[in-house]
């Protein structure tokens, strides 16, 4: 399977991702884009700027790991995972997750698959700024539990 | 007489420590990231943790007597979390043969 995992500061073109993805391809029946987008309030409060940051090396062996248990889990043809690091302003785009596969529930469960898993394992911190402060963003627990509901019996090695 | 005394006793010493230094854990690179590295003051340091420390839980807790600092920033252990050569780790888990080992708040990427 073709799978693009790339973290970079620059911000990227979802569209032109899932075309290079599917590209020529007559086996694929089904593409699902998700796009993360930084958001101009966080607690009713108007966000500046969010920074990220990352764990340089074991962010992208993370990625890469959940790249091969959803490989594991769905037939998918493609997947490319774009994460942005360093400072953005709201309205950019964070993360990107291309998945392709021949039918639609196949992929649509991947994507949701790995955002959840990028959410809550995958070594990125936010730190927002408002007007008159800047400050880590905490874990959210419902997060977690989205993570959580993919680990079923026999399944447990996504998780841990 | 006296001086070749005091030459062996030398080479003796010189032995001793070496093989002592073979003896000991190998320095290991310790990586902070978020507020862990905010606190701390600092993004890396090379440490070469005592015998007793056999475990993530325990070096976390020799860490945060090291000082002001370090025990900020591991004031609440329960919710820091550990890599163990880029994988995530428990804190039961043994740091034996570490090359690299991370501390770093709850991820909130994606």
């Amino acid at each position: 399977m073709a799978s693009t995992v790339r973290l970079q500061r620059e911000p990227f073109e979802a569209d032109a991702e899932a075309a290079k993805l599917t590209r020529g391809r007559t086996d694929i029946g089904a593409v699902v884009t998700f796009t993360g987008i930084c958001r101009g309030e966080d607690s009713g409060k108007p966000v500046v700027a969010m920074t990220l940051e990352h764990y340089p090396g074991m962010a992208e062996a993370e990625i890469a790991r959940h790249v091969e248990a959803a490989e594991r889990r769905w037939p998918l043809l493609g997947v490319t995972i774009i994460h942005r690091v360093g400072r953005l302003i709201p309205a950019e785009p964070i993360v990107l997750v291309v998945t392709a596969a021949a039918h639609r529930q196949d992929a649509f469960a991947a994507a949701e698959f790995l955002m959840d898993y990028l959410k809550t394992r995958a070594p990125f911190w936010k730190r927002v700024e408002s007007a008159d402060r800047s400050a880590w963003i905490d874990a959210k627990s419902s997060d977690d539990d989205l993570a959580a509901r993919w680990a079923a019996p026999g399944r447990r090695e996504a998780a841990e | 007489m006296l001086c070749q005394q005091v030459r062996i006793a030398e080479s003796a010493i010189g032995t001793l420590s070496r093989g002592t230094a073979v003896e000991r854990i190998a320095l290991v690179k310790l990586r902070y990231f978020a507020w862990v590295r905010e606190r701390i003051g600092k993004p890396e340091e090379e440490i070469d943790p005592p015998a007793g420390v056999a475990t993530i839980g325990e070096l976390m807790t020799w860490l945060s007597q090291r000082g002001e600092e370090y025990a900020h920033a591991f004031d609440n252990p329960k919710v820091i979390r550990a890599a163990v050569d880029h994988t995530h780790v428990k804190p039961d888990a043994a740091i034996k043969g570490a090359r690299e080992i991370a501390f770093f708040p709850p991820m909130t990427g994606g």
